[in-house]
């Protein structure tokens, strides 16, 4: 089935209009010699057949009866209201705001969002979105290097190793070094950046140093220490953070980060197999000039009315082209659009309660399976609401439950050799005590 | 255009200028933030208590440290549902939309967003999919993002491509690093410094080439608007990466001389890049990879009719040719087992294929990494997918014959009141000029989008491409009536005349939208870029007092 | 369009004011109106060398940014402050309040090169 309203009649109309005969005439421009051979497309479907399709495929997917699986996409409840926010056309089927008298619904969104992201990280300005997490944070390390006209970066092994990738890809560009400051990986260790190690790794050609807090494998890192260390080489820190860990958790510009990334994935958003989701990016307002992606600022109009419009354009790709801080343009609208309605649903009394409930559950989950013997931590310290444990033949283990409809955590062995047979595994709001239960269970029955 | 008397402002430029706090002026205010409509202890959304057994159990447990926790909760709002969705629904009155009316912003492909894409997108074994599931429990996701590559393979030419990249810029990027990681691996790397792109260029692909470390060049276009084949071929040289180009180009003309383009190009061993933005104009009419482009990048937001959602999510993958596979990001989702053409088939007849098997292939070994996390705007696979099933390849091919012949009317219905640049044949977006307007009444390009405003329809993109003076792009795409497209003339044509007869008003637009034409220069100048709580006295200071960042590169 | 006639012009449509050896420098009303609303310009910094036809900062506007290209060789001894928060003297008084900066030159002769209020305005004509 087609979109397209034109009858044969409309058709040839327009092309007694246009002056020619056929449509192929339309395409007269193309040279012969690349003119498209032809190609094996399926046949057009009607509406039923087209949902068959997808419902098949979608039943091949099994989401999982009980999962403890975070690793930095996790598990929320998504109020029911979220959706009918994101769901309106007038959010969902507009264009980036470039003519703001009939974008005034999208601009002050974003400037609330804006508000928001602000508000929780304790930051100046925060930029309209980026791709995700990882784009945010690799565009944050560059942002650095611009600030502080230096061609290196150093990243703790405690940020999430896809966000590392990223991170090594984006500097790959401008030929800017990444070096990888160590975590205590001992077991009982910190599991967290050791500040000596960050400030070795902390030269003067340095530009910043990334952390995460808490970090991939749910340790809460000691940020102040860090923002130290880097401030005092000279270079910026960059937290990557958690956003709902931030209803109870001290906000980054509080202990001294330059910038902060996070992935707004956890506000509102479904985990939809990797995308989309939203990169948050803050920073202070001494640095706005260099931060890449839209902002919206407030201003009046000819009559007096407040109204908002993208403001500081000179920074982006269509005014300063080879210039520009970074080449964004789309970006995650709507996704921020679902953030924002999602901490306006919940409110500083939900989101903590959201927090609450989530180090509460991965300490009952933990508690559960120390009792039952099932586990150990493999680090010290104090963790938000993920958790990594030792379990004695954790791949097999995880594997066997997987077929059983339980998906325990994540197994760090796949990215850290050095963390084979642990378990990561995280806690929400959603997870219930029986989920617990069943899991000390499905464990208990693979000893 | 400027205020006369701007507004009366504090130096920190934050909040207070124009909210009427703090000695800012009182402005009249269409829907206030969701901040004043806070009270204390009102919320929406409720969650359980956790149970006696989980506190108990959770008291053993190393709890968060004092040093650790906010000193003060975050402000977010305290509302109750109802008001936040009265808040939303305000707002979301106060936009144009697709859904709503004509939007024919060239470049953009403002096509319908087609429902049945988002019922598909909202199916919970799709929606709650985790990306870091063990694969079995995953093969769905896989399957489909499979298929649609094979589908984008097919549409395009191309024998590879990656779904990563988040949009078209993303995908521009991964392009160009290929570029360059090829270009390391045949020992050039170092020699080869320059990307050249045409002066209709989009801004995305300097500013990519200059994220990839490379210096831009800018080609002259002809005067039959393609780019000038002679100035081609004095700029390339064994110091050139690539050629980044978009055909269609910006000004809506099919690059006829595109075969000795990309020949020059693969000739002087640099990389043929193609800016797919415009594909919308040419399925099945053109398919670059099989025209001997080595990259592209498609918009799936825009041919593939993922809705906009205000600036995005979209998605950007990109199709390569043989000698660019080997660097791919990774992982790339793939048959493991089983037989492609059967898997093909399959899907064709709505059926699954019992013995396949998809998997995450990360064994590449040139890759360049990763862009994102994860593997892609997934629910933007899912839309595509949808689409391309539901048009099928007599639909798609159908798209661009209509985008084009829509295009075309447009053209000719309006070529006598407004300037052509380039007056032949057009492909799915037209750009006029508002030149005669300007010199002969004063009366810009914005000030005619700004009287469109008026009528109820969102203007054409202005002032893009660079290359045409006071320039209108006019993308009607395929999904309008022909109502609607001679709606727009008629309206074209009334400004064309009021233009003429009474400039003032046309300057004066727009008048009926929810608000009329606003300060940026103030915007700019004070920047105001979140919400000032009462109360709050250390305000920052504006970037103008702060001392400056890098100098410009020259 | 009559330019003020004690300056000397460049290409790029930078003025020079020449006081024995120190020279004001600014840009002429012709690029402001070009630009449009200035919001932001980035000044060079005190101390800093520029030579003719170097950049030496960045003029933004709401749609555009364009590079400062220095008319004359020099050390900067001066930068207008008001610029700062107020760069809309740019549009309002290009050739006297907003100036830009003030050097010491390192060659008078390089004025020479420059253009007269009555050749800059058939170039800009």
């Amino acid at each position: 089935m087609t979109y397209s309203p034109h009858t044969d009649a409309d058709r040839a109309r327009m092309l007694t209009a246009v002056g020619v005969a056929t449509v192929d005439d339309l395409f007269a421009d193309i040279p012969a010699s690349v003119r498209a051979s032809g190609w094996d497309l399926p046949h057009p479907l009607a509406e039923q057949e087209v949902r068959a399709e997808l419902a098949r495929l979608a039943g091949h997917n099994r989401i999982p009866g009980v999962s403890f699986l975070g690793a930095g996409v996790y598990r929320h409840l998504i109020p029911s209201v979220v959706g009918e926010v994101i769901g309106r056309p007038e959010f969902a089927t507009s264009y980036t705001p470039y003519q703001p008298e009939v974008s005034q619904g999208t601009l002050q969104s974003i400037y609330e969002f804006q508000s928001l992201i602000c508000e929780l990280t304790g930051m100046e300005v925060a930029t309209a979105s980026h791709y995700d997490g990882a784009t945010a944070a690799a565009e944050a390390a560059l942002m650095a290097c611009r600030l502080t006209r230096r061609s290196r970066v150093a990243v703790s092994a405690g940020v999430n190793p896809d966000y590392r990738r990223v991170l090594e890809t984006y500097c790959s560009g401008p030929g800017i070094e990444v070096v990888t400051v160590p975590i205590d990986l001992g077991t009982g260790g910190s599991g967290t950046t050791l500040p000596e190690r960050a400030a070795q790794a902390l030269g003067d050609d340095v530009a910043c140093l990334v952390a995460a807090h808490p970090n991939f494998y749910g340790q809460l890192e000691p940020m102040a220490e860090l923002a130290e260390a880097a401030h005092a080489a000279g270079a910026q820190l960059v937290a990557v953070v958690e956003p709902t860990s931030l209803a109870v958790l001290e906000a980054p510009g509080t202990y001294g980060a330059d910038l902060v990334a996070a992935e707004g994935q956890p506000l509102g958003i479904p985990a939809s197999f990797g995308g989309p989701y939203v990169g948050l990016m803050a920073a202070r307002m001494a640095s706005v000039r260099q931060m890449p992606g839209r902002l919206v600022g407030a201003t009046r109009d000819v009559q007096g009315r407040k109204g908002y419009v993208l403001t500081l354009q000179a920074r982006e790709q269509h005014i300063r082209r080879e210039k520009a801080a970074s080449n964004i343009c789309t970006n995650q609208a709507l996704m921020a659009l679902a953030a924002t309605a999602y901490l306006t649903a919940v409110g500083p009394n939900g989101l903590r309660e959201v927090a609450e409930l989530s180090t509460t559950q991965a300490r009952h989950l933990v508690g559960a399976l120390e009792a039952a013997g099932l586990a150990e931590r493999r680090f010290g310290g104090t963790y938000f609401a993920e958790a990594t444990l030792r379990v004695p033949d954790a791949a097999r283990r995880h594997a066997a439950l997987a077929e059983r409809g339980i998906v325990a955590g994540y197994l760090p062995e796949r990215d850290e050799p050095a963390l084979g047979d642990t378990l990561l595994l995280a806690a929400t709001e959603l997870t219930t005590d029986d989920d617990i239960a069943r899991l000390v269970d499905a464990l208990e029955a693979t000893r | 255009m400027s205020v006369a008397d701007p507004p009366r402002t504090d130096a920190s430029g934050r909040g207070a200028a124009f909210s009427g706090a703090a000695g800012g002026e009182e402005l009249t205010v269409v829907e206030p933030l969701i901040f004043e409509r806070s009270r204390a202890e009102r919320r929406a959304v409720r969650y359980p208590s956790p149970s006696d057994r989980a506190r108990k159990v959770a008291s053993d447990q190393p709890e968060l440290p004092a040093s650790v926790l906010r000193q003060r909760p975050p402000r977010l709002p305290e509302v109750s549902e109802l008001e936040m969705l009265r808040h939303f629904n305000r707002l979301a009155h106060l936009n144009q939309a697709i859904d709503l009316n004509f939007y024919p912003l060239g470049s953009c492909t403002m096509k319908y967003n087609p429902k049945v894409n988002e019922w598909a997108a909202r199916l919970p074994g799709l929606a709650e999919s985790h990306p870091l599931d063990p694969e079995g429990l995953s093969q769905g996701s896989l399957e489909l993002m499979w298929l649609l590559a094979e589908l984008l393979k097919e549409i395009s030419g191309f024998p590879a491509i990656s779904l990563q990249p988040a949009a078209g810029a993303h995908g521009e990027l991964t392009g160009m690093l290929m570029a360059r990681a090829y270009h390391r691996d045949h020992g050039d790397g170092e020699r080869r410094t320059k990307v050249l792109v045409p002066d209709s260029a989009h801004g995305t692909n300097p500013a990519t080439a200059t994220m990839v470390g490379y210096e831009t060049v800018t080609i002259r276009s002809n005067e039959r608007g393609g780019i000038d084949l002679g100035a081609l071929r004095d700029a390339l040289g064994p110091d050139v990466a690539a050629l980044m180009i978009t055909n269609p180009s910006t000004l809506g003309i099919f690059e006829d001389q595109i075969d000795q383009v990309v020949a020059a190009v693969k000739d002087a061993g640099a990389i043929a890049y193609m800016d797919g933005a415009n594909l919308n104009a040419i399925l099945g009419r053109f398919r670059p990879g099989e025209s001997g482009f080595d990259v592209m990048h498609f918009n799936l937001h825009k041919t593939f009719s993922t809705p906009h959602g205000g600036g995005g999510p979209g998605a950007g993958p990109v199709g390569v040719s043989a000698r660019l596979e080997p660097y791919l990001p990774a992982p790339i989702p793939s048959l493991v087992q089983g037989d492609a053409a059967e898997v093909r088939a399959n899907a064709r007849a709505l059926r699954s294929t019992p013995d396949a098997r998809f998997a995450l292939d990360d064994d590449r070994p040139k890759s360049i990494g990763k862009v994102r996390s994860c593997y892609g705007n997934f629910g933007m696979f899912v839309r595509a997918y949808t689409y391309i099933r539901s048009n099928g390849d007599a639909g798609l091919r159908t798209i661009s014959e209509d985008a084009v012949l829509a295009a075309n009317y447009l053209r000719v219905k309006l070529h006598d009141v407004y300037d052509l640049p380039y007056d032949r044949l057009s492909k799915h977006e037209v750009v006029f000029s508002g030149r005669r307007q300007k010199r002969q009444h004063g009366v810009t390009t914005l000030d005619i989008a700004k009287a469109i405003l008026d009528r109820g329809i969102h203007p054409p993109t202005i002032y893009f491409p660079l290359i045409v003076e006071e320039a209108l792009m006019v993308e009607p795409t395929e999904t309008e009536s022909l109502e609607t497209l001679d709606r727009f003339v008629e309206v074209m044509r009334e400004i064309a005349e009021q233009a003429a007869s009474d400039p003032a008003a046309v300057k004066a637009a727009p008048t009926t939208t929810p608000v009329g034409r606003l300060d940026e220069a103030a915007a700019a100048r004070r920047p105001d870029l979140r919400h000032a709580f009462p109360g709050e006295a250390d305000a920052p200071e504006a970037p103008a007092a702060a001392p400056t960042p890098e100098a410009p590169t020259a | 369009m009559a330019y003020p006639d004690d300056l000397a012009y460049s290409k790029e449509h930078e003025w020079v004011r020449v006081d024995g050896s120190r020279a004001t420098i600014g840009i002429t009303s012709f690029a402001a109106d070009e630009l449009g609303d200035i919001v932001f310009v980035e000044l060079p910094e005190v101390g800093a060398s520029l030579s003719q036809f170097g950049t030496f900062g960045v003029v933004e506007s709401v749609k555009a940014v364009s590079d400062l290209y220095a008319p004359v060789s020099g050390e900067v001894m001066d930068v207008n402050e008001a610029l700062r928060t107020a760069p809309e003297l740019l549009n309002s008084d290009p050739f006297g309040e907003g100036w830009i900066a003030k050097v010491e030159l390192a060659d008078a002769t390089e004025v020479d090169s420059l253009m007269d209020a009555t050749a800059y305005a058939a170039e800009t004509a």
